[in-house]
């Protein structure tokens, strides 16, 4: 049994009341944080916690909080990212919806860290009705002195608002969040400058996702040097995995990043198996813009060791062989699963929400689209998976925003691995047509030369 | 006042000092010539612009004198400031030229290639970049993105369908006019420039959107089809506008006696030039579209253009043409092979001497 931070609580009855959830030990963090530490020592706190940024990055929550501009007179904010749209992650949707004192307990304590007197939660337009679950939360935790002027007499002032989006993936970027919380276009910015230093209205500004402070909360109740003893290496704490796909039990999991992707798989107490009693054939590990990865790659790393739930396993052999921990949005694709078609799908997602201000994400998103629905439906050539190769390649990097990357990746890793699938469809239009390449190889060892 | 801190560049192998804070696409100006990387979407006197089309990507190999690690991606050249030290390739690097190869090919593929009937066919900076970066032929086999026509009002017209979507035209609104009517509709491939329920631009300085756009997206309603602008001659020429944000400096083109066109003074990049009163030389609506006779003008003589464009291929007299630059790229060496595009098609007779002409150009001065 992994151990629970965050949703050890979740099934306690109406936990999402604020009586319910003071009573279960709630907003204790920020009684500590407020009268007896100050901002720098919680700084130094979730340094020491090696808690990593659970958006997607992966950058140290606490090394970026250091990195905030403090000049003179200028406010600062913290705005929480709850835009959460990629596909195959809704850990934070749990997270808020059943939880969202926690998310609260944890800003108020950033907030104070951060020196932020208004703090935003930038929520996903589609998430409307958690807008009220926060909303109804907000209003609780002021009316019980938790938020407004001179919270618990430390003279520290706190004010949070949700916003809500317009139904936009690009507004998660953190530039393209703070564009539209300032009611402009959802553009990403051209860095530098950096958030930190000019975000929201030009002031030092700290995005960070609903889960990483969340995070916060357990880091400082426990203490930072505790929250490290969890995990392995630079994987520090608990993550939740949202699971998904061709799995006995989809769900939302919190795992403490030391078990291994085959025990989370086929567990019972993960995801249960493959439904239906069919085989893995691959997953995406992190969230749609990940590099996809065949079951023989996904369970062991290139080299023959056993591959973990955890930033850096899933990131071993980089994107040669390997993957990343992303959003922790965990889907898994059963034998009968078509790779090309799952491309397709997910490069149609990207075309329809790239942002369009840079030409090699706006066309290159929509031509790679069309040339895949080709192939999918049986009108591909074989030339046709070399342009994709070479389009791919030239949006990578080229971009304003990782957005480019992300609609990259996903179209360079199933060619990468899953080449031969792309050229039967190529070699059989009209087979393709009525069944699906199945297994094949891709759940077979891999020989590993022996190295002398 | 104390000095001015300058900052030591190299691009392609050509040293250049520049003032901090200087990008490394205006201190490749400084240099000229092919050193400079192409600019779809930065234009200098358009705050917030740049950054977008990515034809200007360069590689920067030594980040600076402090810190000498090269840059993990290719930057913008046109939104990176230049620090002391630093080192940067633009035709010498092979990964910029490939990179820069896909952008131009990605700006091509839903551009309907009408220029033919385009307007802007001759002074397009889409044309220019083609032919520098583009390949014959193209891997794109599907349907080119269209765009209904927009009708702006009597004076511009929106060919949606040209856009590159560079934002300038937006910028140009939002910075000089009172309030912005148009803007970005949508997102992705499919975003489009428009008024959002369609309606004409009012706005007395809007005209100037015809300028900043770099292809035949947004064009002059006055000049629409009446001639190509290799035929008609660039004069400089002034007039007492009574508008008092107007420089009243502005480029007739014409044919004969006829005044066909009147646009803003432009500068070797294509950008709108610096008026005689140190001012950006924006012109207003009733100097670009309702003043169109010789006689509403003082004409003060033949416009001198150095752009690199079928326009500029006249031979006028004071032309500066961007000093060559090979030799110094290449460290000594000389180019193998040399192809002058215009030559080859013969569009204008390059050994006509068009500011000798003691009388209007005529049609039959081009043939
Ligand atoms: C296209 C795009 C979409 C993103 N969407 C989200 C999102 O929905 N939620 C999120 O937390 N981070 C998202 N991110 C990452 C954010 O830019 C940012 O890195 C993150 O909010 C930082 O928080 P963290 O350090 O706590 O992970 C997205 C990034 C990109 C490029
Ligand atoms: S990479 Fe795509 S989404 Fe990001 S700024 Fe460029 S066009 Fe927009
Ligand atoms: S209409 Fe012209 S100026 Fe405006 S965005 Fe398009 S290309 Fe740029
Ligand atoms: S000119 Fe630099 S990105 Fe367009």
């Amino acid at each position: 049994m992994s151990k629970k931070l965050l949703l050890k609580k979740a099934h306690v009855e109406n936990i999402r009341l604020y009586d319910v959830y003071r009573r279960e030990g709630g907003y204790r963090s920020v009684e500590k944080a407020l009268k007896t530490m100050n901002p720098e020592s919680i700084v130094e706190e979730v340094k020491k916690s090696g808690l990593r940024g659970r958006g997607g990055a992966g950058f140290p929550a606490g090394m970026k909080w250091s990195f905030i501009a403090k000049p003179e007179g200028v406010p600062r904010h913290l705005v929480v990212n709850a835009d959460e749209s990629e596909p195959g992650t809704f850990k934070d949707r749990y997270l808020m919806e059943f939880l969202p004192h926690l998310l609260l307990e944890g800003m108020i304590v950033s907030s104070f860290a951060l020196g932020s007197n208004v703090s935003y939660i930038y929520i996903r337009g589609e998430y409307a009705w958690i807008t009220d679950i926060l909303e109804q939360a907000i209003d609780e935790a002021k009316a019980n002195g938790w938020l407004g002027k001179n919270i618990l007499g430390s003279g520290f002032d706190c004010e949070i608002y949700v916003q809500r989006g317009a139904g936009a993936y690009i507004c998660g970027e953190e530039t393209a969040l703070i564009e539209s919380l300032e009611g402009k276009r959802g553009n990403p910015r051209i860095k530098p400058p950096f958030p930190a230093v000019q975000g929201l209205w030009k002031r030092p500004t700290v995005v960070n996702n609903v889960e990483t402070i969340a995070a916060v909360v357990p880091i400082i109740n426990d203490g930072g040097d505790e929250y490290a003893k969890i995990g392995i290496g630079k994987s520090t704490g608990t993550k939740l995995i949202s699971a998904c796909g061709n799995i006995n039990k989809p769900g939302v999991y919190e795992i403490d990043m030391t078990i291994s992707v085959e025990e989370f798989i086929y567990s019972d107490e993960w995801c249960g198996g493959i439904a239906n009693g069919k085989k893995l054939k691959a997953c995406i590990p992190g969230g749609s813009s990940v590099p996809i990865l065949p079951a023989n790659l996904l369970l062991k790393t290139a080299k023959g060791e056993t591959r973990l739930m955890n930033y850096e396993s899933l990131a071993d052999g980089g994107f040669a062989t390997g993957s990343m921990m992303g959003s922790g949005g965990f889907i898994v694709l059963d034998e009968d699963q078509c790779i090309v078609k799952n491309t397709y799908t997910l490069a149609r997602f990207y075309r329809h929400e790239s942002c369009g201000q840079c030409s090699p994400c706006r066309e290159g998103t929509g031509w790679m689209e069309k040339i895949l629905w080709s192939i999918e439906s049986g009108k591909g050539k074989k030339s046709d998976i070399d342009l994709l190769w070479d389009i791919q390649r030239k949006i990578e990097g080229n971009t304003i925003c990782p957005l480019g990357d992300a609609a990259a990746w996903p179209v360079a890793a199933a060619i990468r691995h899953f080449r031969d699938e792309f050229d039967w469809h190529v070699d059989n239009p009209q087979e393709s047509q009525i069944r699906n390449f199945g297994l094949a190889h891709y759940a077979d060892e891999i020989h590993i030369p022996v190295i002398a | 006042m104390s000095e001015q801190i300058l900052h030591k560049v190299i691009i392609d192998n050509i040293t250049v000092e520049v003032p901090a804070g200087t990008t490394i696409l205006n201190a490749a100006r400084q240099i000229g010539g092919d050193v400079t990387p192409p600019a779809m979407c930065y234009y200098s006197k358009l705050e917030g612009s740049g950054g977008k089309c990515r034809t200007c990507l360069v590689e920067v190999s030594k980040g600076s004198e402090k810190d000498p690690r090269p840059m993990p991606k290719l930057v913008a050249s046109c939104r990176t400031t230049v620090m002391d030290g630093m080192e940067v390739k633009n035709i010498t690097s092979p990964k910029v030229i490939d990179a820069r190869n896909g952008v131009v090919e990605f700006l091509l593929i839903n551009h309907p290639l009408d220029c033919p009937v385009c307007d802007q066919a001759g002074e397009c900076d889409l044309q220019d970049l083609g032919y520098n970066h583009g390949k014959e032929g193209t891997r794109y086999e599907f349907k080119r993105r269209t765009f209904h026509k927009v009708d702006l009002g009597d004076y511009i017209q929106l060919h949606m369908t040209r856009c590159i979507m560079c934002f300038r035209c937006v910028f140009t609104a939002d910075q000089l006019t009172e309030k912005r009517e148009h803007g970005i509709l949508d997102r992705g491939d499919h975003a489009q420039i428009a008024t959002f329920i369609e309606k004409n631009l009012h706005n007395e300085f809007i005209g100037n959107v015809i300028d900043v756009c770099p292809v035949g997206a947004l064009t002059d309603k006055t000049f629409r089809f009446k001639n190509r602008v290799w035929f008609t001659k660039p004069v400089d020429a002034h007039r007492n506008c009574t508008n008092p944000k107007c420089c009243g400096e502005a480029q007739l083109w014409m044919r004969g006696d006829e005044v066909f066109r009147v646009t803003a003074r432009k500068d070797e990049w294509g950008e709108v030039k610096e008026a005689s009163n140190g001012k950006t030389g924006w012109i207003c609506n009733t100097c670009r579209f309702e003043t169109k006779k010789v006689s509403d003008w003082t004409i003060e003589g033949p416009s001198v253009i150095n752009r690199h464009s079928v326009i500029s291929q006249g031979h006028y007299v004071g032309v500066t043409k961007p000093a060559e630059t090979f030799t110094a790229v290449m460290k000594g060496r000389n180019p193998k092979l040399l192809m002058d595009i215009h030559d080859e098609s013969e569009v204008n007779k390059s050994n006509v001497e068009l500011s000798k002409l003691d009388r209007p150009a005529h049609s039959t001065d081009f043939k």
